[in-house]
Order: structure tokens, then sequence, then C-alpha cells
């Protein structure tokens, strides 16, 4: 696992986050710093605001309060909220990653596997044929996908590859920080066993940041360095993942922790 | 009312003087945004979406007394749709209509680019299907609306990356994707391929109406118009083993014809002006015969 240095400053910074949705709360009081190259897990039952949370912190939704300072590669710290559109969309195909729970919303399902992957390298202006398809194969391979299989369109994948491919798709431009919702939603066991795997390497290679959001624990304590309980909207309890795990402290991540199966 | 075959009780080019005004004012100002698209309130027209209404009612907002029309559909000034857009201008308006590309001074178009080289003051209108070059990509209004303004166009060559991906060149052959002035991204109608270099810095004003779609644009004068490709897969346009059967020529867009149920074919150009302009200076093809 790598070290991660604490003097420097940190990549993301949330400050008071909240968003309501009319007269429902969906969360509020959010404020945390992330560091560079830190795994941040945010668990909590459904309904709890994860999901709606990292929409706002990654610039999908507008908070209805609160600031999210991001770290900028050229101008330094900036507030993703008072960035122009086309920033915030710029920082989204580039230095950001999102990936979704469900591989259709994140995958152009029309398009080849190498186009899927491509696309990103496109957009930020590659216009060299073949250096896009070698990328796109190389990314292929880190992702454990047949290189065989570049021309093929993701419906024809399983639920686990089209996962992957879309994982692909996110790091091929060398993204700092990943959002990830419910990345293992919906597969088999074995098949998300592999994907962690996977996913833990790529991190630890790459040094990326990410922001978990999950409610499955045993994600949460393979992935991340740092858990966020969050229950109503609010976080109820928040530190190292082993020491939240082991030794919870709130009577909500008690219940939750004593909820997993032992088989 | 000049002519004595103009229909009474019709103004003049049979839209009113406001709605022509307000297609003038989304020209001036698609004409003052090169490949942007601007929305305009276009009118029901006597004949059916689909059939050239965004070209007629551009026509029909600039065409003026002492202009000349010229109508074609793919090419030929003597098919359904260029016979009868051309008798609608002639019974509403009254002006000299021609088959000639010289002698235009407004050439409405479906589907081709005369091969004649268009001059100054000569204005060139197309009937557009579908203005928006990202729809099959994008299905959402607002989101290419955003693409546009923020100039994000890298989805386009995502479809270009795919035809080779498929059939290892880029395999789209009409609709090509232009971009225009080097910042609008423009669909240029559903002409060849063969015919995008000719956008290219053309002394015509190319005009761009679709009815259905209520979308009007435009490219000035001598503007740049660049098709999209990449840089180990260039741009570049249909070539053709056979000449024009009827004309000879080697350098037009040639259109399949079958002649008969045992695989017979030939080739000829499909600008019918250019074809005839080609026989009448004494050049003929294998099928043609030379002029008397």
């Amino acid at each position: 696992m790598m070290t991660i240095d604490i003097n420097a400053a940190p990549l993301l910074s949330v400050q008071n986050l909240g968003k309501d949705y009319g007269n429902l709360v969906a969360c509020t009081d959010v404020s945390f710093d992330l560091w560079p190259g830190e795994v941040l897990g945010i668990v909590g039952e459904s309904g709890s605001g994860k999901t709606t949370l990292l929409n706002c912190l990654s610039a999908q939704l507008a908070p209805s309060r609160g600031a999210v300072i991001y770290d900028t590669r050229v101008d330094g710290p900036r507030d993703i909220l008072e960035m122009t559109e086309s920033e915030r969309r710029l920082l989204m195909r580039t230095d950001w990653g999102l990936v979704r729970q469900n591989p259709r919303d994140g995958l152009r399902l029309g398009v080849s596997a190498g186009a899927n992957v491509g696309e990103r390298l496109m957009a930020v202006g590659a216009r060299h044929y073949g250096d896009i398809r070698a990328e796109a194969a190389n990314w292929l391979q880190k992702v454990e996908i047949d290189v065989g299989r570049i021309d093929n369109v993701p419906s024809t994948f399983s639920g686990g590859m089209q996962q992957r491919l879309q994982i692909a798709r996110n790091l091929v431009t060398e993204p700092r920080l990943v959002f990830m919702d419910e990345p293992t939603g919906g597969l088999d066991v074995s098949v998300q066993a592999r994907l962690l795997d996977l996913l833990r390497g790529l991190v630890t290679r790459l040094g990326l940041s990410a922001i978990i959001v999950t409610h499955d624990l045993a994600v949460a304590r393979l992935l991340a360095h740092r858990l966020m309980v969050m229950r109503h909207g609010r976080v109820v309890e928040q530190g190292l993942t082993d020491q939240v795990l082991d030794d919870p402290q709130h009577p909500y991540t008690q219940l939750l922790v004593s909820s997993i199966l032992q088989p | 009312m000049s002519h004595a075959q103009t229909l009474e009780g019709y103004n003049f080019a049979y839209l009113d003087e406001q709605t022509k005004r307000m297609i003038r004012w989304a020209i001036l100002k698609a004409i003052a945004v090169p490949g942007y698209q601007v929305p305009f309130g276009s009118r029901e027209m006597p004949l059916p979406y689909g059939w050239g209404t965004g070209g007629i009612q551009v026509t029909a907002s600039i065409i003026g007394q002492d202009d000349t029309l010229k109508v074609i559909d793919q090419g030929a000034d003597d098919t359904t749709n260029a016979v009868s857009i051309r008798h609608f201008f002639a019974r509403t308006t009254g002006v000299k209509t021609t088959e000639r590309t010289e002698s235009a001074t407004l050439i409405q178009t479906r589907h081709r680019i005369p091969e004649r080289p268009l001059q100054e003051g000569q204005v060139l209108v197309y009937q557009v299907p579908i203005p928006e070059p990202l729809r099959w990509l994008e299905p959402r209004e607002t989101e290419t609306r955003k693409m546009h303004a923020l100039a994000e166009y890298g989805v386009m060559h995502v479809k270009l990356y795919e035809d080779i991906a498929r059939f290892g060149r880029i395999a789209t052959s009409y609709a090509y994707p232009v971009m225009v002035n080097g910042r609008y991204l423009m669909s240029p109608s559903p002409i060849p391929k063969f015919d995008n270099p000719k956008m290219d810095n053309m002394p015509a004003l190319q005009l761009f109406g679709a009815g259905r779609e209520k979308r009007i644009y435009a490219i000035p004068p001598y503007t740049k118009v660049e098709s999209l490709d990449f840089d180990d897969h260039p741009f570049e346009v249909q070539k053709w083993d056979d000449c024009c059967a009827l004309c000879g020529a080697q350098d037009s867009y040639l259109d399949e014809v079958i002649i008969d149920d045992a695989g017979g074919r030939m080739f000829v150009c499909s600008d019918t002006d250019y074809c005839e302009d080609r026989r009448a200076q004494g050049h003929y093809g294998p099928l043609g015969q030379a002029a008397e």
C-alpha cells in the first residue's frame, strides 16, 4: 500500500456540504479532506444520502450549500462550484473519472469497446487512429479484457466485463480522482472479488485518489483507507477503515457492522 | 406581378412579408456566426416535411424579381422534386428559371453541389433533413447545444473511429461532418463527401434550411470548411473506375444506373447540366453520341 504524504495539500476539501430536495434534506453538514493517493469509502444504508453526496462532489448536482475545493493541476485549489461549466466539464473528462453503478449509464453501448476507451482521448484532442487504438488495447489488457474483443460492442459483454470496460474508459486519461458509485453492485461474488482485486491494483499502481460509495462493508474494507458512515443525510462516524469496522463507536455503525452475515 | 402566369391571390414567393423578414433575420445571424444553427419559426408549406420545406422557405425569403432560379435534386434538374419546386416559384414569383448553373443567381439544391464552380454573387440554398451532426451520438437537444457552445466535438471522432474499426476506412460517405471557420461542427446536409471540398473557400454564399427541425445555418463566401479526419486516415473523396457513359467525364460525381435485368449498368453524371454542357462541347462517353 502506498504511503500518503500528510504534508501535501488536500486534493479535495469539502466544507459543510448540503443538498435539499425541497423540504427533504438529502445530506447536510458534510466536511472532509481527501489527500492524494487516498481512497475514501462512504457507507450507509439505502436512502442515507450517499449517492446524492457523490453527485454533489462530482459536480453532477448543484449542492444547496457548502463548498467543494479541488486542487487543480494548473490553477491550484479552486471551488468547483464557482468554475465555469466548460472548466468543470473539462475536469470531468481529464482529471476526474466517474464509474457508475450501472455500466450502461457510463458506457456508449452502440460503439465498440475500443471507441469507448478512446472517447476521452479524442475528447482531449487525440487525432491519430493508430495511437488511440493502441492505447485502447493497452487499457483493455490492464483491465483483463481480451484484446481480441476490442471491436465488439459492450452490449455483448458480461456485467463484470462492462464494469471493467467502464473503469478502463475512465482511467485512460490518467485522472487523479475517481468517483465510484457501487462499483461492484449487481455482480456475483467471484466476479466482485476479481474486480476488487483489479481496482486495488490500479489504485495502488497509479496513485489514484478515489471516493467509493458502497453499502457493502466488505468492499469498503478491501478498498478504502478511510471510512465515512452516513445515516439520514449526516456523517455519523468517520475514521480509518479498520478502526471503524473493528471498533465501531456510533450505535448505527455497530448495527451496520453486526448485520454482516458471516458465512 | 410581372409574369402572366403567376398565381392570383398569393404574396410574392408565397410567404407573407413578416415571415420572410423573420427568416431573413435568422439568415443574417447565421451568416454572422458561420456554422451555428439558428432557430427560426418554420412555417407550414404546401408540401410535406422532408420534401424541402426548409430550403423553400430560405429561397422564398431571399428571392427577388431580378433573380434567376435553378433547382436541382440529386444534381438533376428534371427530377420530380426539382421540377415541382421550380414550378412553385415560377408560379408564385414569376422570376426567370434556368437549368444552367452559370446563369443562375439562386440555386436551391437537395443533396448535391453543382460540378461547375460557383461564382461570387451566387447563392446556394440547401435542403436539410437533420441539421444536427451530433444527433445520432447524443439524442438530447439540450446536451448537443451545450456541446456546440463549449466546442466539445470529440465524440464526432468516435463515430469516425468506429467506421475505421469496422470497415478499415472512414465509411461515412454522405453528410460528412465539417468544421466551419475552425469553430462550429456542421452537417453539410446529405451531400456526398465528394462535394465537401467544394464548400471550402467557396465564392458563393451557402445557406442551409431545415424546415421540420426549424434551423437555419450558413457558410459565408470564402470561409474555411474542413472535413474531419484522423492524422493517419486523412479525408478522401469517392473515386470511380468508370467514366460517365454519356459525356465521358472522369471528374464528376457518378450515379450508377441499372439498364436491364441481366446485370447491365452504366455510370452517368449526377449533375445533368454539367453532363449536357460537356456533350454540347463534343465530349462523349461509351454509350453517348457526339453532338451533331
